[in-house]
């Protein structure tokens, strides 16, 4: 039937709509970078205008150049360097001592049931003790020096990974578990097979907030026992009002935690490849 | 055929449990006596929460029955039993191939062994140019493939199956019966199949036990005179529907008074 139905109208169409550019197609496929990076320099130029027109302190805020100097005058410092190196020993130490008996000791914890009641109540108090409080106790134990810090930063991580690791294990898919005994798995094969894989996503999440807390527990450890490190840096620039370096010392802690959970997003991209690739929003 | 030997005998299974949340024990399995010959492809059907996925775990060993027996004709090269699962019980982080592997993995075969015995299986379920896809790659039809390329890849005398089509729609369902007929014929097993779809049971068996409601036992174990080979045209046949109806009129009778009743 061809007759006209003046009720009826066409459907507005994607396609109808006028031709793109390449320069606007490039923008559609990098928006996301494009906006988010225009509202970084958007910010730092607010500051740096704000700062030299006086709408900012410039004694308390600094300004974005005069950290910039303040940066390339530390890098040729020596005594930044050996800062860096102790900061660097504190939170590697620690996090590598953390990261090699939280995973195997929550693998071990979530397994076995008995073994986890026992257990629960020291993680839920380690968990909900806040254990920069520790700090003390620690320097008591074990001196201002190097070794404070690494139990710092250790104590941080641990919990963060050990937490996640245990709650992955009760929670491995009973099914999985039941094709494994079906075919007569060994324990070790079902560890290898059903529990390690399911965990995985657990594991790597407690593994990004650990590094969250094994950064704290440098920098605090640092500022408490303060003895070298980069935290050491932030609390003399702090006596000295130089605002611009104590940003330098704070970024410096920033970038290190940006770096290290994009690199571990890279191990959790390989543990994944099993899974469908899920869109962004 | 008289006396052949069987590849399972149940007798006088009885499975009890306590309620978690009232304490009561109840009786899933009131009981169960079974005897299967080698080569015959038998289902359980009755209506849900009967007991007969119930009754299949204790026949794979996955939970202890209170009372009674199971006897498993004993493999000499490959396993007794093994089990093709419901719906997404593939390692999701296997392959095709690796998780078709995996039970040969569980009896020690070395991994380059095992994946090459498991090609042939991969090819006789149709999913040859898959095996290094991971299982969200699969449809639900391919997955349930793997899963019985995986039972097939260790050589049971007895294959067990719970209600493996249970989650395909209804199409990829009725194609995966024929294919199973297929594979069956192909692959020489003796078969435990459970579902809870009438016309699925009949089709591929050679003996359907209908199951009370709970506590489950046997009401009727019916023996399908269906000539085979069979293809899906025969669920059209008088005789076919006759099995229907009289195995829905078993089934109806246990169901509670509701508007499912009534069909």
């Amino acid at each position: 039937m061809t007759t006209a139905s003046p009720a009826l109208r066409p459907v507005r169409n994607e396609r109808d709509r006028k031709h793109r550019s390449p320069l606007q197609r490039w923008y559609r496929n990098h928006e996301a970078w494009v906006l988010g990076a225009s509202g970084v320099i958007g910010f730092l130029l607010l500051w740096e205008l704000g700062s030299r027109s006086g709408v900012v302190d410039q004694f308390f805020f600094s300004k974005p150049t005069d950290i910039a100097s303040a940066a390339v005058r530390e890098v040729q410092l020596a005594r930044f360097w050996n800062d860096v190196k102790v900061s660097v020993w504190e939170f590697v130490t620690g996090y590598t001592l953390a990261v090699i008996t939280a995973i195997p000791l929550g693998l071990i914890i979530g397994w076995y049931r008995r073994l986890s009641y026992m257990i629960d109540p020291w993680l839920n108090l380690f968990n909900s003790l806040p254990r920069i409080a520790l700090i003390p106790l620690l320097v008591l134990w074990v001196g201002l020096g190097v070794e404070s810090k690494i139990a710092v930063v250790f104590l941080g991580a641990f919990f963060s990974i050990i937490i996640p690791t245990v709650q992955g294990v009760r929670t491995v898919d009973r099914r999985l578990l039941d094709v494994a005994k079906s075919f007569g798995a060994s324990q070790r094969l079902t560890f290898t097979s059903v529990v390690g894989p399911a965990t995985v996503p657990f594991i790597t999440t407690g593994l990004r907030l650990g590094i969250g807390r094994a950064l704290i527990g440098v920098i605090v450890g640092e500022i408490y026992a303060q003895t070298s490190g980069l935290g050491v840096l932030i609390v003399r620039a702090n006596e000295n009002i130089q605002p611009d370096r104590m940003f330098f010392g704070v970024l410096i802690f920033t970038f290190s935690g940006i770096l290290g959970v994009a690199a571990l997003r890279r191990v959790e991209h390989y543990f994944d490849r099993w899974r469908p690739v899920s869109e962004e929003r | 055929m008289t006396e052949q030997a069987l590849a399972l005998r149940a007798t006088g299974v009885r499975m009890e449990y306590r309620d978690p949340a009232t304490r009561e024990r109840l009786t899933a399995i009131e009981r169960m006596d079974i005897e299967i010959p080698e080569g015959e492809f038998v289902s359980i059907v009755g209506p849900s929460g009967c007991g007969k996925s119930t009754f299949l775990k204790i026949v794979n060993g996955l939970l202890p029955a209170t009372e009674g027996e199971i006897e498993i004709k004993h493999s000499k090269g490959g396993s007794d039993h093994a089990m093709v699962f419901q719906d997404s019980s593939l390692f999701p982080w296997y392959s095709v191939q690796r998780n078709v592997a995996y039970g040969l993995a569980c009896r020690g075969v070395k991994r380059k062994e095992a994946f090459a015995r498991a090609l042939p299986f991969i090819k006789l379920v149709g999913l040859e140019g898959f095996e290094s896809k991971y299982p969200y790659q699969l449809s639900g039809g391919m997955q349930q493939r793997a899963n019985l390329a995986r039972a097939l890849t260790v050589d049971p005398e007895l294959l067990l199956m719970d209600e493996p089509f249970a989650a395909l729609d209804a199409q990829t369902r009725e194609l995966m019966q024929v294919e199973l007929i297929r594979i069956w014929s192909e692959a020489q097993k003796t078969v435990l199949f459970i579902t809870h779809q009438i016309d699925e049971a009949i089709f591929l068996s050679d003996r359907v036990i209908v199951m009370s409601a709970r506590p489950g036992r046997i009401l009727a174990d019916i023996t399908i005179e269906l000539p085979r080979p069979r293809d899906l045209d025969i669920k059209r046949t008088p005789r076919f529907v006759e099995y229907e109806e009289q195995i829905w009129r078993l089934i109806s009778k246990q169901l509670s008074v509701g508007p499912e009743a009534a069909a």
